[in-house]
């Protein structure tokens, strides 16, 4: 019995977590730089089981951190190059303060700085862990490269995520890696598959941003700064992956047709490169000088060159996602220049085709408008002038609807002043029971090989099989169930009011008994018994189950009817413009 | 120039000498000679003269008459202690040296402990004597004053009592003594009050006369001494001459003058190219060329790039990789968010409206879908920057958890029960209504044949009907709304308990077999009365006339409302329950054999809701609103107490076979005891969605049935096994719907056929039904 009395709040989860100022005093550090550090080293707070126990009695709401995970910051460097950049800073004002010029430039030459490669290192041990991480830096880069290069962070940061970004776009050109776009209304998605991970990013449409008030930019610039760091690595590493040249140049066949007379006007010697190189329209130089034989073949590279040999004899599977990977080539494309060229020339160049766009467009341009050769002219506006009789003048969603249906769909929806045909987000994968437009399903119709109907006779088809099917079905069930009652109805009546029956003996109808009908009733009446047995636990958690997929149900039937209810309307209308007519 | 007599110099210093008999330790060679003075000043301050300059009496003798030559000699001023540092001392020794006394030059060595000690000596021989003879390291000094010369013709009368309070000589006749030693005696001052006065008015410089406080004469100010005193009075400088306010002459000024302020002419040096910045210029134009020195390379704005996963060792990946919880990604988006969503996705306008008034936190979706026609039409999202923001947000600031999703098959989550196929018999279907009753019919009961079924209503009568086709037989009337209705179980006995109000009738309904009815009222007929009649709490009648002719046999008038009645096993006993929380008297058993009443219980132990007789042992069940207490009869004890975990008991039964108990409850549970398991359920059903009104088991086949307030009977199949080993197994067979719902209140009683699987239930529609 002897021994002292515990105290409360000593031992077990009190003691495993640590608040978030108490950790920001034990580090010693003011809250934006904890926040930084918090940021930097990927610390997030944790939410423990019993939270009154862990606050120590309280209730009140407070961050907890794993108290482990704080005595890891402790031992970390950076900390102690934030304390440097305070006294600097500090030291700095005062400079400034005393009018001491001289004290100020060598105070900003030994401006304290501090690598991240250590902990990219660290929260990153393995080249898979950062690649399956890199999608909010992406993200986050492709934002950050289109900000205006005044007010709201470093210029050098901009330059940097607009380096690391067109880098990012040339890789997965080489690579041919890019899966599925999608154009939202936010922006446009990208997803990529670069060594088996699966990358999804979004870039903006190209304008001007309207700077919300209410946004930290210090937060932002910080995930940037870490987010610069690793995807510097990350392309460094892909580059070499493809014995590509890093920083990436490109190849001398590229580098000379790009030479142009405009070159002077367009850019200054010193960002020419870079503006060329985010042209995206020339390969990269390789480190290994390729075979002449691979270089006739753009984008081809030893590796996979070697590769092909072999996959005869692999599955169909790789094999079509290799023709996938190429399925425009052969095409030429000439993109008009009110289309986004960046992002058009870069799901075309990632597919293999060939595009080019106006000189006075932008810098790189391959070959003009007036070329015979070119296949497709993409172009945004409901009509065109001049128009050569060899080549599709199509919408640009045709490019992305291909690209996410891996074939060539047919031009004749995205002809000029044509309703495009829905875009379909490549990202759904329907289970059953969920709603599936019907655009998706003539979609994979096509994709098996299937050819379409011409549109009105399938629409028309459509309409009539569904109303008989419906009539047909209706009819019969709710003939039969109500005739049924009603009668059952009668007779009871007669029979309670005892009155004088009619004794009449009507030769009885053969119950035509529905044995499907019947086992099934059967069955559920059987699992609605075993369901009353079930235990309040496991009664709650199927009761939640149900919930869910009946709202999902709910739902699908939801979008159901209101397409149908669109359609009626649209065919309405249809007619009565015919009538009109 | 004074010399003063030996022998007082000698009187006293011997007397210093036995103060400080150590002091002969620092006895040095020393020539001590006469100190000459060299400065000149008004004040001269002293001579000594060695008593002798021999080596081995090596005393000099100093004297000094007056404190302020000593401090003369000393070099101390006025405002200062006389009590002096060592360093004063040996400043004032060596300012003794400079006055040419080369000699003793020794003395910068004397221990700065042993100086302070002679200071100590001196200090004490001072203040009192006013001459001292001083022997410092061996060397005796008198100290004695020097004659001042004086300025003045007037005799010098200078009081040499120093700067004491003077009241001290308030007393005497002298105020203090003179340069000589001699006492100055205070001037013969008579003069009165009245004298003073005369003095003031006569004296045309009484007013300019003050009196010397140290030697008690009266002094008349000079005209620049009072001049300077009312300078000083006024504040002002006390030099006539000096001008406070002379005119301000800049050094420096805004005039640009022609010269320079210095006249000097410029060095040579800054002429001559500097030697030193040439040898140092052209060692780091020499370093330079070396090589040594590189010019400050320019900073890396870029940051370097290398290969970071060159070598990735797994013992790099740390144990809080393992724990770590990598951020979910975003979720990917849909159809909605497309530019040119099928038709299906976009918003209706109550749709939009609605999605407008939701708070931006509860929206399932943080955009409006839109649809444009190009995408050349497509403007920016004005809140990518926001979204971006607030991922970085989740990043950080959102506490990660791995939740265990339950990915679970519902199918599986359902128990797996025997199919209630292979449980038959059991009722399925309605087959028969019994019609008749205008009110509710509170209680069946189906007579041990199986061939009638009695039913009271709360029309006041008892119906009586045959099973098989629900005729009514016989009606009754009885005086108030029936509460309970009991077939005697014997069947040898035809005889039916009815409850209304206060009373209990016994009935022969005269039904069936002729020799049976008559043989129970045979057995009634034949009761004797008992020679000592005992006072009992009911009062048995039997009823004659017109109530005999309608089947009445015993009347038992009870104190209160009976609600219950219930027969024991063997059809001699019958328990009824008077509900009443405040008295003990809620349960009477009669014996009819007898015609006796026994009040079992002493103590009421809360509200009695049913009570029951076990089929086989003298076991008595009593269910008070949550307990059900098992009673010993014979024993006449409580042998175990049941907890429901129910709010309100509101009926029970007892299996066949007497190890088994249900309760039905109003909180919609049906509890199933295992009497040899445990005190508390074995299992609780909530099948019903009301509050159960009525339970009960079938004689032979493993049936229970639940009547409830939804208006249904629920009949589950209930089998217990001889083996004590095995549980009870309990499945819901069928749910049986028939009777409507009125007044809130469905199913009421509900009742097995003692040897068919049928039930019959009663419900508030006045209707019984039998299900088969």
């Amino acid at each position: 019995m002897g021994g002292l009395q515990k105290k409360k709040y000593e031992s077990g989860s009190a003691t495993n977590y640590i608040t978030r100022n108490k950790a920001r005093k034990k580090l010693s550090l003011s809250l934006a730089d904890f926040r930084r550090l918090c940021i930097l080293k990927g610390i997030y707070p944790h939410e423990p089981k019993h939270k009154k126990k862990v606050n120590k009695g309280s209730t009140a709401p407070r961050t907890f951190y794993l108290l482990k995970d704080i005595r890891f910051l402790l031992h970390e460097p950076i900390v102690g190059k934030f304390r440097e950049y305070k006294i600097f800073v500090r030291k700095l004002r005062k400079a400034y303060g005393k009018a001491e010029w001289g004290g100020v430039e060598r105070l900003k030459e030994n401006k304290p700085v501090y690598k991240l490669d250590h902990i990219i290192k660290e929260r990153y041990p393995t080249f898979i862990d950062a690649l399956r991480d890199v999608d909010d830096s992406l993200s986050m880069c492709f934002l950050f490269s289109t900000f205006a290069r005044t007010g709201k962070c470093h210029v050098q940061t901009i330059q940097l995520c607009r380096r690391l970004s067109v880098e990012w776009m040339n890789y997965i050109i080489s690579s041919r890696s890019l899966r599925k776009v999608f154009l939202s209304i936010k922006g446009i998605y990208y997803q990529a598959e670069v060594l088996g991970q699966t990358i999804t990013w979004i870039i903006p449409y190209q304008f001007a941003h309207d700077h919300p008030t209410d946004v930290d930019y210090r937060v932002m610039a910080t995930f940037t700064e870490f987010y610069t760091t690793l995807l510097g690595f990350v392309n460094f590493r892909l580059y070499q992956t493809l014995n590509l040249v890093y920083p990436p140049k490109l190849d001398g066949q590229g580098e000379i047709s790009l030479k142009s007379e405009f070159e002077e006007d367009y850019a200054l010697e010193s960002e020419s490169y870079t503006e060329k190189l985010s042209a995206l329209s020339a390969s990269l130089a390789r480190m290994v000088p390729s075979a002449e034989e691979e270089e006739t073949e753009l984008d081809h590279f030893p590796t996979e060159g070697e590769d092909l040999e072999k996959m005869e004899v692999r599955e169909k599977m790789e094999q079509e996602q290799i023709k996938q990977k190429k399925f425009f080539e052969g095409l030429k494309f000439f993109l008009n220049r009110e289309v986004p060229r960046e992002s058009l020339a870069f799901v075309i160049r990632c597919f293999g085709g060939e595009v080019s766009w106006d000189k006075s467009l932008c810098i790189g341009s391959t070959y003009d408008a007036t070329d015979e050769t070119i296949t497709h002219h993409i172009v945004d506006r409901p009509s065109i002038d001049k128009q050569y009789i060899n080549r599709y003048y199509i919408q640009p969603q045709w490019v992305y609807d291909s690209v996410n249906a891996k074939i060539l769909l047919p031009v004749e929806e995205y002809f000029l002043g044509v309703t495009l045909p829905p875009h379909l987000s490549p990202f759904v994968e329907e289970t059953e029971g969920d709603y599936v437009p019907p655009e998706k399903l003539k979609l994979m119709a096509l994709q098996r090989g299937e050819k379409p109907q011409t549109e009105e006779d399938e629409e028309e088809e459509e309409e009539e099989e569904e109303e008989e099917e419906e009539d047909d079905d209706d009819e019969e069930d709710d003939q039969s169930e109500e005739e049924d009652e009603a009668n059952l109805a009668e007779m009871e009546d007669k029979r309670s009011r005892g009155k004088s029956l009619s004794v009449k003996v009507t030769p009885g109808k053969a119950k035509a008994e529905n044995r499907k009908r019947a086992a099934e009733e059967e069955k559920a009446e059987e699992k609605r018994l075993a369901i009353m047995m079930m235990k309040k636990r496991e009664k709650y958690l199927y009761d939640k189950i149900m919930f869910g997929k009946k709202r999902n149900v709910r739902e699908a039937n939801k979008l159901a009817a209101k397409r149908k209810a669109h359609d009626d309307a649209s065919k309405e209308d249809k007619k009565k413009k015919k009538k009109k007519c | 120039m004074a010399c003063r007599s030996v022998a007082r110099a000698e009187r006293v210093s011997r007397g210093t000498a036995s103060i400080n008999p150590g002091l002969k330790q620092f006895s040095f060679p020393m020539p001590c000679l006469p100190i000459e003075r060299t400065r000149d000043s008004d004040r001269k301050p002293c001579s000594q003269y060695a008593t002798s300059p021999s080596w081995e009496n090596l005393a000099a003798t100093v004297s000094v008459t007056s404190e302020s030559s000593l401090r003369c000699l000393f070099g101390i001023r006025r405002q200062e202690h006389l009590w002096m540092s060592t360093r004063q001392f040996s400043a004032a020794w060596s300012r003794l040296l400079e006055m040419g006394i080369e000699h003793f030059d020794a003395f910068g060595s004397i221990e700065p402990s042993a100086l302070s000690f002679c200071l100590d000596g001196f200090r004490v021989s001072l203040a009192p004597l006013r001459v001292s003879l001083v022997k410092i390291w061996g060397v005796m000094f008198t100290l004695w004053p020097v004659k001042r010369v004086k300025s003045r013709g007037t005799s010098d009368i200078r009081n040499t009592v120093g700067n004491i309070p003077m009241e001290w000589y308030k007393d005497y006749p002298h105020i203090g003594y003179d340069l000589d030693g001699k006492k100055i005696f205070k001037p013969i001052r008579n003069k009165d009050e009245l004298d003073e006065f005369l003095d003031k008015m006569d004296n045309p410089d009484y007013w300019r006369t003050v009196q010397d406080k140290m030697t008690g004469a009266d002094i008349r100010l000079s005209d620049e001494q009072v001049d300077l005193v009312h300078r000083l009075q006024e504040g002002k400088f006390g030099d006539v001459n000096f001008n406070e306010y002379e005119p301000a002459v800049d050094f420096f000024s805004n005039e640009v003058m022609i010269h320079p302020v210095t006249n000097r002419p410029q060095d040579k040096r800054s002429f001559i190219p500097s030697l030193i910045e040439k040898e140092k210029v052209s060692k780091l134009v020499h370093a330079i060329k070396m090589g040594w020195i590189k010019p400050r390379r320019p900073k890396e704005t870029t940051p370097q790039y290398y290969d970071l996963w060159a070598k990735e060792d797994p013992n790099s990946i740390l144990g809080r990789h393992k724990m770590h919880v990598p951020a979910p990604k975003m979720k990917l988006p849909g159809h909605e968010e497309s530019y040119n969503p099928p038709p299906e996705y976009l918003m209706s306008e109550e749709e939009r409206l609605a999605w407008e008034q939701q708070d931006p936190e509860d929206r399932k979706l943080s955009f409006l879908p839109q649809k444009f026609a190009c995408l050349r039409a497509v403007p920016a999202y004005s809140r990518f920057i926001h979204e971006r923001f607030e991922r970085c947000l989740d990043l950080y600031l959102c506490p990660r958890q791995r939740k265990m999703r339950v990915n679970v098959n519902p199918e599986d989550l359902i128990p797996k029960l025997p199919k209630p196929k292979d449980l038959q018999p059991f009722p399925t279907t309605q087959s028969l209504v019994y019609r008749g009753h205008t009110s509710l019919v509170r209680s069946i009961s189906v007579s041990p044949s199986g061939q009638w079924l009695v039913s009271g209503s709360d029309d006041c009568t008892v119906r009586f009907w045959e099973v098989s086709t629900a005729r009514c037989l016989k009606t009754l009337e009885v005086g108030g709304a029936v509460k309970g209705v009991s077939w005697n179980p014997n069947p040898a006995v035809c005889l039916v308990a009815v409850s209304y109000d206060d009373t209990i009738l016994l009935l022969n309904p005269g039904l069936g077999d002729r020799l049976l009815c008559t043989a129970t009222d045979q057995l009634i007929s034949s009761y004797e009365e008992p020679e000592e009649a005992k006072d009992q709490p009911v009062q048995w009648a039997v009823s004659e006339g017109e109530g005999h002719e309608q089947g009445h046999r015993l009347v038992l008038k009870h104190p209160k409302a009976v609600r219950q009645v219930t027969w024991h096993g063997k059809g001699d006993y019958l328990a009824c329950v008077m509900p009443d929380n405040s008295s003990n008297l809620q349960v009477v058993i009669h014996q009819v054999s007898k015609r006796r009443t026994q009040n079992p219980f002493r103590k009421s132990k809360g509200l009695v809701q049913c009570v029951s007789f076990h089929p086989v042992r003298p076991y008595f069940f009593v269910a008070t609103q949550r307990y059900v207490r098992v009673y010993n009869l014979i024993k006449q004890e409580l042998t175990k107490k049941l907890m429901a975990n129910c709010k309100w008991i509101s009926s029970m039964s007892v299996h066949p076979a007497g190890d088994n108990v249900i309760c039905g409850s109003y909180d919609c549970r049906l509890a199933w005891f295992d009497l040899d398991l445990s005190t508390k359920p074995y299992k609780v059903l909530r099948h019903h969605k009301k509050a159960l009104r009525s339970v009960a088991y079938h004689n032979h086949y493993p049936l229970f049935a639940s009547g409830s307030d939804d208006g249904s009977v629920i009949v589950c199949h209930g089998m217990v096994y001889n083996d004590l080993l095995q549980n009870p197994l309990i499945v819901p067979v069928k749910v049986l719907k028939g009777h409507t719902i009125t007044h809130d209140l469905g199913v009421l009683d509900v009742t097995f056929h003692p040897t068919q699987p049928w039930v019959f239930s009663s419900g508030a529609d006045g209707t019984v039904r039998l299900f088969t």
